[in-house]
C-alpha cells in the first residue's frame, strides 16, 4: 500500500541532485575582481587585450587568479581587495592613458569564487539585489511634453525656410503649446502652404480656420509621429546614460526602460554613491543658438536695456550675460562627439566638435551666413541655461567637424568637451525616485536574513522531532529539501534576492511546515481510531492532500497579486513566496512521503509507527506510551 | 508528547454570537483608530527623503535635530533606529531641490555636529512615485479579496467564501488598527506581510472547511451546529501546532533580523495570533449564520439512498 514506483524515487533523486548542484555556487564566496570592457562598440576585447592586461600586472608584481574572457568583457580575479586596488590602477595605467582617450573601462567587481565546472553548467550564485550588495538605484522620469515642445519648435523653424524658399509670404509663425500656427492674408497662399506641408512634412497635420480677417493654418504632429518622437526620445537618453555610466567605470550597471516614459538604472557594488549621483543628476540638454549682436541687444547684454523680442538672455560660465535668439540651429542630437584637444596652428586648448551628416549640412549653412557673427552653444540643466561658450564664426564650416577655441585652458576643454558629451539628451529627465545603500550596510543585511531563517529552521525542526519523532524528523528533512530547492530555482532563475526575499523564505518555510503538520495530526487520528499503521499512513496522506492543494492555492493567489502590482523590494518578496509555494508543495507531500515509505513502507505486519503519542481518550493511563518508538521484527 | 487531550467535541458555536461580537467592537474600534490617529505611512507612501546615518557612539537627537532644523526646515523627524548609534531622519520633499543635494547638505551640517557621522542609506521618492505605490497596494488587495472569493466559491461554496473573506478582512483590518493605534510606520514591505496574512489566513477557514465538508459526508446524522463543532475540535490541534511553528519563524526574525524587517515581523505576528481567533471563530460562525446546509457541499445525496430509510439495501 505504502510504495512508491522506482520512477518515483529516481524523480526525487534527481531532484535533490540538480538542486544540490544549482545551490553549490552560492556557498563559494566572492572574490575582489577587475574587469575590463570595452567603452566604444568599435574596440575589440580579445586574447591581444589580454596579454597585454598580464603584461600590466607582471610589471606591478601582481600575480593574477583566475583569468576570463568573456564576449566584450575580461574578468581577472585576486585573493585581496588590496591587490584588487593595485591591479586597478596598473591595467589603468596600461590600457588608457589618459583619462579621455578611454577606450576601455577599468571598474572593480565582486565575481563569485565558483570552480570552472560549475559555471560551465551555467550554476551561478543568486542574483543579490541592491539592499545586499550596495549600490545606487534610480528611477528617471522623462519630460515627454518637453520634448514634444522641443520637435515643434524645430518644425517651426524648418517650416520658416521651408515657405521662404517657395516665396510663400505669410503673417507669422508661432509656436503654440505643441502645435505650430502660421497666419497668411489670402486663401490662394494658405492652400498652397497646406500643400507644400503635406508634401514636405509628412509627419504634421494640418487643419484651416479664419482668425480675424485671416486664415490661421494649424499644424500639429500626428499621434504616430509624436508616440515615434518619444521612443526616440527615450532611447537616445538610454544610451546617453549608457555613456555616462561607463565613465564611472561600474560593473554590471542596470539601464532598463520602464513604461512609456521612465527609465530605471542601478547600479550595484558602487563605492562613491555621491559621484554616482552627480554624474547622472546632471542631466541636461544641449542647444546651438546665434547670438543677437543689435544694438539693443549689446545694451541688454550690458544690464541698461530691456531684452528685445525674440531672443533670451543667459550667463556664461564666467558670469557674463549673453542674448541669444531663441531659435535653435542644433540640438544635441545632431553633436555626435566633443574630444578636448589644441589647435593645430596656435596651440592653444580647444575643443573638437563632430557633428552628423544632417547637422553638418545645417551648420555649413549657418556659418556661410554668419561669418564674424557669435554662436553660443547652451546647456540646459533642470530648465535653466547656462552658455557653455560662445565663439566667433570664421569662416564657413563645412564637413561637420568644428573646433572651438580661444580662452580656456586645458582644464576649461576638458570640462566643456565632458558636458558636451554627456549632455546630448533628447528630453530632461528628473529622478523621481532614488535608493542608495551603503556597501557595509549590504553585507550586514545578508547576515541578518541567514540568521533569521538559520535560526528559524533549527527552532521548527526541534520542535517536529520533540512532537512528532521520526515522522517529525522526516517533515523537518523535508523542510530543509524545500529551503534546497528554493534556493536552487531561485539560482537557475536569476532571480533577485532582496533583503524581503528572505524574510519570505523564512515565512515559506514557516508556512511549509502546515502540510506536514496537516499530514501529521490525521495520521494521528487514524491511529486514534484503530486504524492499522499501514492504512493509518496511506489514509493521512490521502485526504491531507485535497486541504494542502486548497491552502496552497490561496497562499498563491496572495503571491501573485504582490508580484503583478509590487515593485522593488517587495517583488523580491513576492518572487521568493510564489516559487516556496511551489517547492513546499512537492517536497512536504512528495517527498516526505517518498521518505516514509522508503522506511516504513516494506513491512507487511507493521505495529505501529513513531509518531509520537497517539492518545485515546476511552483507553486508562498509561497505554498511551504503547507507540511510541519503533517497532521492527 | 500530545498537547491537545479532548475528550469531546468542544460546543464552539454555542458561544458564536459572543464570539462575533466581540470581533464586530475591534472591528469598529479599529475603524475609530484609523480615521482619528491615521496610518504612519512611511516615505515610500508619502514621497520624500530619509537617511539613515551611523555615529561611531550613542547618538545625540537633540543636536541632529538643531542641525538639521538650522538648515530651514522646520517639520523634520528623528529617531532611533535599532541601536543607540544609528539614526533615520526624514525630511519632506522639497521643490527644486533634488535628494542628492538635500542629503549632502543634510550630512554635511551633521558632520560639523559630530565627525563620525556615516552615511549609510538614502531613499528619496518623488510624490507621485508615492501615490502610485499606494494605489498599487490598493490594487493588489483587491485582487487578492476578489482572487479568493472566486476560488473558494469554486471548490466550497458561495457562503463559505463570503464567510472565508469576511472572517479574513477583519485580521487585515485589526493589523492595520495595530499600526493606527501604536504608529507604527507603515512601508510597502509591511503592506507585503497584510497580503501575505490575509492569504495564510483563509488557510486556517480552508482546513475547517474542508473538515465541514468531510463531516458532513460521514455523519449523515449529525446537526450542523453538531458538525461545525466536531470540524473545529478536530483541527485545533493542527491549528494551534502550525501557528506556533511559524510564529516560530517569525520570532527568530523579530530577533535577528533588524530593524528593517521589525516592523514586518510584528505585522506577520498580529496576523498570525488573530488568524487563529478570525479563522476559527468568525468564520465558521458566519458560516452558519449564512445557513450552510449539508446539499451545498454535497451534490448527489439524493441519488445514494437515505440511509435512514429502514428499507435501504433490502431488494425484493
Amino acid at each position: 500500500m505504502n510504495r512508491y514506483p522506482v520512477w518515483k524515487y529516481a524523480i526525487i533523486l534527481i531532484a535533490l541532485l540538480v538542486g544540490s548542484l544549482y545551490t553549490l555556487p552560492n556557498f563559494f564566496g566572492e572574490a575582489p575582481a577587475v574587469q575590463v570592457s570595452a567603452a566604444k562598440s568599435s574596440v575589440k576585447v580579445d586574447t591581444a587585450l589580454q596579454g597585454r592586461v598580464e603584461e600590466a600586472l607582471r610589471a606591478a608584481g601582481i600575480t593574477p587568479g583566475l583569468m576570463q574572457l568573456e564576449a566584450s568583457t575580461l574578468k581577472v580575479r585576486f585573493d585581496t581587495t588590496d591587490q584588487q586596488l593595485k591591479a586597478k590602477d596598473a591595467i589603468q595605467r596600461a590600457l588608457a592613458p589618459s583619462a579621455d582617450e578611454a577606450p576601455y573601462v577599468v571598474a572593480l567587481n565582486l565575481l563569485s569564487r565558483s570552480p570552472q565546472w560549475l559555471s560551465a553548467l551555467n550554476a551561478a550564485p543568486m542574483y543579490l539585489g541592491l539592499d545586499l550588495r550596495g549600490g545606487v538605484h534610480f528611477m528617471l522620469q522623462v519630460d515627454m511634453p518637453s520634448a514634444l515642445t522641443k520637435k515643434a519648435e524645430s518644425l517651426a523653424g524648418d517650416l520658416r525656410s521651408a515657405l521662404r524658399e517657395k516665396s510663400l509670404r505669410h503673417a507669422g509663425i508661432n509656436r503654440n503649446g505643441q502645435s505650430i500656427e502660421v497666419r497668411f492674408r489670402e486663401t490662394a497662399t494658405a492652400e498652397a502652404a497646406q500643400r507644400l506641408i503635406q508634401d514636405q512634412f509628412p509627419d504634421l497635420l494640418t487643419t484651416t480656420s479664419p482668425d480675424a480677417g485671416d486664415i490661421k493654418l494649424t499644424a500639429s504632429l500626428k499621434p504616430d509621429a509624436g508616440r515615434k518622437v518619444q521612443e526616440q526620445a527615450l532611447k537616445q537618453n538610454i544610451t546617453t546614460l549608457h555613456n555616462r555610466i561607463n565613465e564611472l567605470g561600474v560593473a554590471e550597471p542596470v539601464i532598463q526602460q520602464q513604461g512609456l516614459d521612465r527609465i530605471v538604472v542601478q547600479l550595484p557594488g558602487v563605492q562613491d554613491t555621491a559621484k554616482a549621483k552627480d554624474i547622472l543628476g546632471r542631466t541636461a540638454t544641449l542647444e546651438i543658438r546665434m547670438v543677437e549682436d543689435s544694438s539693443e541687444a549689446r545694451a541688454a547684454e550690458l544690464g541698461s536695456g530691456p531684452v528685445p523680442f525674440g531672443t533670451e538672455r543667459f550667463l556664461e560660465r564666467n558670469g557674463q550675460a549673453v542674448i541669444v535668439k531663441k531659435q535653435v540651429i542644433l540640438t544635441g542630437e545632431n553633436l555626435t562627439d566633443a574630444q578636448p584637444g589644441f589647435d593645430s596652428q596656435t596651440q592653444e586648448a580647444a575643443v573638437h566638435l563632430t557633428l552628423d551628416a544632417k547637422g553638418a549640412r545645417i551648420f555649413r549653412d549657418v556659418t556661410r551666413e554668419s561669418v564674424g557673427k557669435r554662436m553660443a552653444i547652451l546647456l540646459f540643466e533642470k530648465g535653466k541655461g547656462e552658455v557653455v561658450t560662445a565663439p566667433v564664426i570664421r569662416s564657413e564650416i563645412g564637413g561637420g567637424r568644428v573646433q572651438i577655441s580661444g580662452r580656456m585652458s586645458t582644464v576649461e576643454a576638458n570640462d566643456v568637451a565632458l558636458l558636451l558629451r554627456a549632455g546630448s539628451l533628447a528630453a530632461p529627465m528628473d529622478i523621481i525616485e532614488e535608493r542608495t545603500i551603503g556597501p557595509s550596510l549590504g553585507a550586514e543585511n545578508i547576515a541578518k536574513g541567514f540568521n533569521s531563517v538559520t535560526w528559524g529552521f533549527a527552532a521548527v525542526a526541534a520542535f517536529m522531532c520533540l512532537y512528532y519523532m521520526l515522522f517529525g524528523l522526516f517533515s523537518s528533512i523535508a523542510l530543509g529539501v524545500n529551503l534546497l530547492l528554493l534556493v536552487a530555482v531561485l539560482s537557475m532563475l536569476q532571480a533577485t534576492l532582496t533583503l524581503p526575499g528572505m524574510a519570505a523564505m523564512a515565512l515559506v518555510l514557516g508556512m511549509a511546515i502546515d502540510a506536514n503538520v496537516l499530514i501529521n495530526e490525521r495520521v494521528r487520528e487514524e491511529l486514534r481510531n484503530g486504524a492499522s499503521p499501514q492504512a493509518a499512513i496511506h489514509a493521512g496522506y490521502e485526504r491531507a492532500w485535497a486541504t494542502i492543494l486548497d491552502s496552497n492555492v490561496t497562499t498563491l493567489i496572495a503571491g501573485l497579486a504582490l508580484l503583478a502590482f509590487g515593485s522593488g523590494p517587495v517583488r523580491g518578496f513576492a518572487v521568493v513566496h510564489c516559487l516556496g509555494i511551489l517547492t513546499s508543495m512537492f517536497s512536504a507531500v512528495f517527498f516526505s512521503r517518498g521518505l516514509v515509505n522508503l522506511w516504513y513502507g516494506g513491512q507487511k505486519r507493521l505495529q505501529s509507527v513513531s509518531i509520537g503519542t497517539v492518545w485515546r481518550a476511552e483507553t486508562s493511563a498509561g497505554s498511551g506510551d504503547s507507540s511510541k518508538g519503533l517497532n521492527r521484527p | 508528547m500530545e498537547f491537545f487531550k479532548i475528550r469531546r467535541d468542544i460546543p464552539f458555536m454555542r458561544n458564536a454570537l459572543a464570539f462575533n461580537a466581540v470581533s464586530l467592537i475591534t472591528f469598529l474600534a479599529v475603524v475609530f483608530f484609523l480615521f482619528s490617529r491615521g496610518l504612519h505611512l512611511s516615505v515610500e507612501f508619502t514621497g520624500g527623503t530619509l537617511m539613515e546615518v551611523a555615529y561611531s557612539q550613542p547618538a545625540d537627537l537633540t543636536q541632529a535635530r538643531n542641525a538639521i532644523a538650522a538648515l530651514g526646515y522646520a517639520d523634520v523627524q528623528v529617531q532611533n533606529f535599532g541601536t543607540a548609534r544609528d539614526v533615520l531622519i526624514r525630511l519632506p520633499a522639497v521643490k527644486g531641490v533634488s535628494s542628492a543635494q538635500q542629503s549632502e547638505k543634510v550630512l554635511g551640517a551633521l558632520k560639523q555636529a559630530d565627525a563620525s557621522a556615516e552615511l549609510r542609506r538614502t531613499e528619496f521618492v518623488g510624490p507621485q512615485v508615492g501615490d502610485e505605490l499606494a494605489a498599487d497596494g490598493l490594487k493588489a488587495l483587491a485582487f487578492v479579496v476578489v482572487g479568493i472569493v472566486l476560488y473558494l466559491a469554486f471548490r466550497f461554496e458561495w457562503k463559505f467564501a463570503v464567510a472565508a473573506i469576511i472572517a479574513n478582512l477583519h485580521d487585515v483590518i485589526i493589523i492595520l488598527g495595530f499600526f493606527a493605534f501604536f504608529q507604527w510606520e507603515f512601508s510597502l514591505p509591511v503592506l507585503a506581510a497584510v497580503l501575505a496574512v490575509l492569504g495564510y489566513s483563509v488557510n486556517e477557514s480552508v482546513v475547517i472547511f474542508d473538515r465541514i465538508r468531510e463531516n458532513f459526508r460521514r455523519f449523515r446524522k449529525m446537526d450542523t451546529v453538531g458538525i461545525i463543532d466536531n470540524a473545529i475540535t478536530s483541527t485545533i490541534s493542527r491549528t494551534i501546532i502550525t501557528h506556533g511553528c511559524t510564529q516560530l519563524m517569525v520570532l527568530s526574525m523579530l530577533l535577528f533580523g533588524g530593524a528593517t524587517l521589525y516592523y514586518f515581523a510584528l505585522a506577520l505576528t498580529i496576523g498570525i495570533l488573530f488568524g487563529i481567533y478570525s479563522s476559527v471563530f468568525v468564520a465558521a460562525a458566519i458560516a452558519m449564520w449564512l445557513g450552510i446546509r449539508r446539499e451545498d457541499l454535497i451534490k448527489n445525496v439524493k441519488k445514494e439512498g437515505d440511509p435512514d430509510d429502514p428499507n435501504a439495501g433490502a431488494v425484493v
